[in-house]
């Protein structure tokens, strides 16, 4: 497997999964203006993953589509990282999810613009758009829900203490990540790190939030190597036609 | 249709009318748009709101059936359109609720209704969907008969109503064609595909026609409603219409039907068809759908799972508006 091929997974994988969790919410949301919005959110993530897995398969070379890479693979040849399979939960835990998301994926993405890999520069600056208005959008609901009423900054409190063990797989880099620095591909996710704690520390200021002291990372899902109980239920719904019915087109 | 069996609150005799009311209907005769400042009787404001509230419900209950899919749709694409279309019927749900709140109700008032069950919405989504023929089916026809009712109500004489069907006829025809085009993948795929296809209108065809309501010719409602336009067409024309529409489709699938006495009729110009089964359509308004209880927990959950999300934000609005005036 190619260090590009890896990484190109990696990007899709976290879009594909996270698209998926948010897409669950249509039709079941708190308010109607975000039942539009997470719809609007998970159609530009799933919009995402066509190219990042398309691009994928093309680097692959083994005639497999973006398709192919999202609806036959098992758990363990999934690279998206944990925090993006965890379950929805409420709608502020969503939220929170999203937010501490959105922060890394913006700063990944911009620096992805200036890729020594045009396609993967291109594909990044069309994400880029998206991705900086997701992340005024979930920083606005972190703070509006976390300086709100006590029951909602409890919740928000809770979400932000069971996600941020989460956070720091964002940012671990391994000789994949080495190998693609060095083409000039991508960055070495730990260079993010300075500049996400300055944005989530300011947005957790003003939802009155408290950051967790720890600083322990869950990790094993951008390498494959252990993912969460929770992604093969994903999966299983996920990919139940294509697997019912191997032979059918769509 | 998304509005069923509005009752008219008004069906006086001209010559018992007001001058106001007299005026009023001379200029809803002369095609003129009544706006939301103008007089109007409180009969068409009482109407208006049951009509609209309905339809909107029906776009925000309308979700659940096609969201059931979202999750499962088996390509990147297929989910991608499917939750473009669901989405889009989530703002038709907004425009409608902007256009009932110019007649003087709130949103979150026709809510409550809607969950309390004194507000209906339309029977067709007490239908399940149970394979991915059923997204196809539903947009084939479900948006299909939707917009046989939407084209004519662009012309409605209460100016809000009138432009939020506007915007929402130009969303509906994408709706359609999507479900057509996942209807002639299945019925063109393989033999399991295409027996999906056929189910899928078998268990939809008469909810279908179900949707325009019984026959109201003789309906005083019907005529009062028609006399204030808003509504344009009877029952019988609409469905009439869909069913011409939608047989020669079906034959271009390759599916049947399921009408034994579906025929064409050449000196009438139409298909002859048979009528849906209007106990079942009762039982379904009367809760007794395959769904009902489905729908109305669904969104029930959804309002109170999200009560303190809209306390939340709203207790920071005023606490923002509060920083705001201190420091002024
Ligand atoms: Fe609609
Ligand atoms: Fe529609």
């Amino acid at each position: 497997m190619s260090a590009l091929f890896e990484f190109l997974l990696r990007m899709g994988d976290n879009t594909l999964v996270l698209g998926h969790r948010v897409s669950e919410w249509c039709g079941h949301a708190p308010i109607l203006e975000e039942d539009i919005a997470l719809a609007n959110t998970a159609l530009d993530l799933i919009g995402q993953t066509q190219m990042w897995l398309g691009l994928a398969a093309e680097v692959e070379g083994k005639g497999r589509t973006a398709d192919d890479l999202a609806y036959r693979r098992d758990v363990i040849d999934f690279r998206n990282c944990l925090l993006t399979e965890l379950p929805n939960r409420d709608f502020g835990h969503t939220l929170m999810r999203q937010f501490l998301f959105d922060a890394w994926h913006k700063l990944m993405l911009t620096r992805l613009c200036d890729s020594s890999d045009e396609r993967v520069a291109a594909i990044a600056m069309k994400a880029l758009k998206e991705v900086s208005y997701h992340l005024e959008r979930s920083a606005d609901t972190v703070i509006g829900l976390g300086d709100g009423t006590e029951e909602s900054h409890a919740k928000m409190q809770s979400a932000l203490n069971r996600l941020w063990p989460y956070v720091g797989e964002m940012f671990e880099a391994d000789s994949v990540d080495d190998l693609n620095a060095q083409e000039g591909v991508t960055v070495n996710p730990s260079e993010l790190r300075a500049d996400y704690d300055r944005i989530v520390y300011d947005v957790m200021s003003d939802a009155t939030l408290t950051i967790p002291d720890s600083r322990f990372a869950h990790r094993g899902g951008r390498d494959g190597s252990r993912h969460t109980e929770h992604l093969g239920h994903m999966l299983a719904v996920m990919q139940f036609l294509p697997r019912a019915y191997p032979d059918a087109r769509w | 249709m998304y509005a069923q069996m509005i009752k008219s609150e008004g069906g006086k005799d001209p010559s018992e009318m007001t001058p106001e009311e007299v005026r009023f209907q001379a200029r809803i005769d002369a095609g003129e748009k009544i706006e939301p400042k103008d007089w109007m009787p409180e009969g068409y404001r009482k109407t208006l709101i049951r009509q609209i509230g309905q339809h909107a419900h029906s776009e925000i209950v309308g979700q659940l059936p096609e969201g059931n899919w979202i999750t499962r749709a088996p390509t990147l694409e297929r989910k991608a359109i499917l939750l473009a279309k669901v989405q889009d019927e989530a703002g038709h749900g907004l425009y409608l609720y902007c256009a009932a709140e110019t007649l003087g109700v709130s949103r979150d008032d026709l809510t409550e209704q809607l969950l309390s069950g004194r507000m209906k919405y339309s029977s067709i989504f007490n239908y399940p969907t149970l394979t991915w023929a059923d997204v196809g089916a539903v947009g084939w026809l479900v948006d299909g008969a939707a917009i046989m009712n939407q084209v004519p109500l662009q012309r409605t004489s209460y100016g809000p109503y009138s432009r939020a069907m506007i915007r929402i006829c130009k969303e509906e025809s994408f709706h359609q064609r999507q479900g057509f085009d996942i209807m002639m993948k299945m019925a063109q795929g393989t033999p399991e595909q295409k027996r999906m296809a056929q189910d899928a209108l078998n268990r939809f065809w008469y909810p279908s026609l179900m949707m325009f309501g019984p026959s109201d010719a003789e309906s005083v409602h019907s005529a009062q409603n028609m006399a204030w336009k808003i509504k344009i067409n009877t029952n019988d024309e609409l469905r009439q219409k869909f069913v011409d529409q939608t047989v020669p489709q079906a034959e271009y699938l390759g599916l049947t039907v399921p009408d034994p006495d579906l025929k064409w009729n050449e000196e009438r110009g139409h298909y002859d068809f048979s009528e849906p089964d209007w106990t079942e359509f009762f039982d379904v308004l009367n809760g007794n759908g395959p769904c009902n209880n489905e729908r109305m927990e669904a969104r029930q959950e959804a309002w109170a799972d999200g009560q303190w999300v809209r306390d939340g934000l709203m207790a920071h609005a005023a606490k923002k508006r509060a920083r705001k005036m201190a420091a002024e």
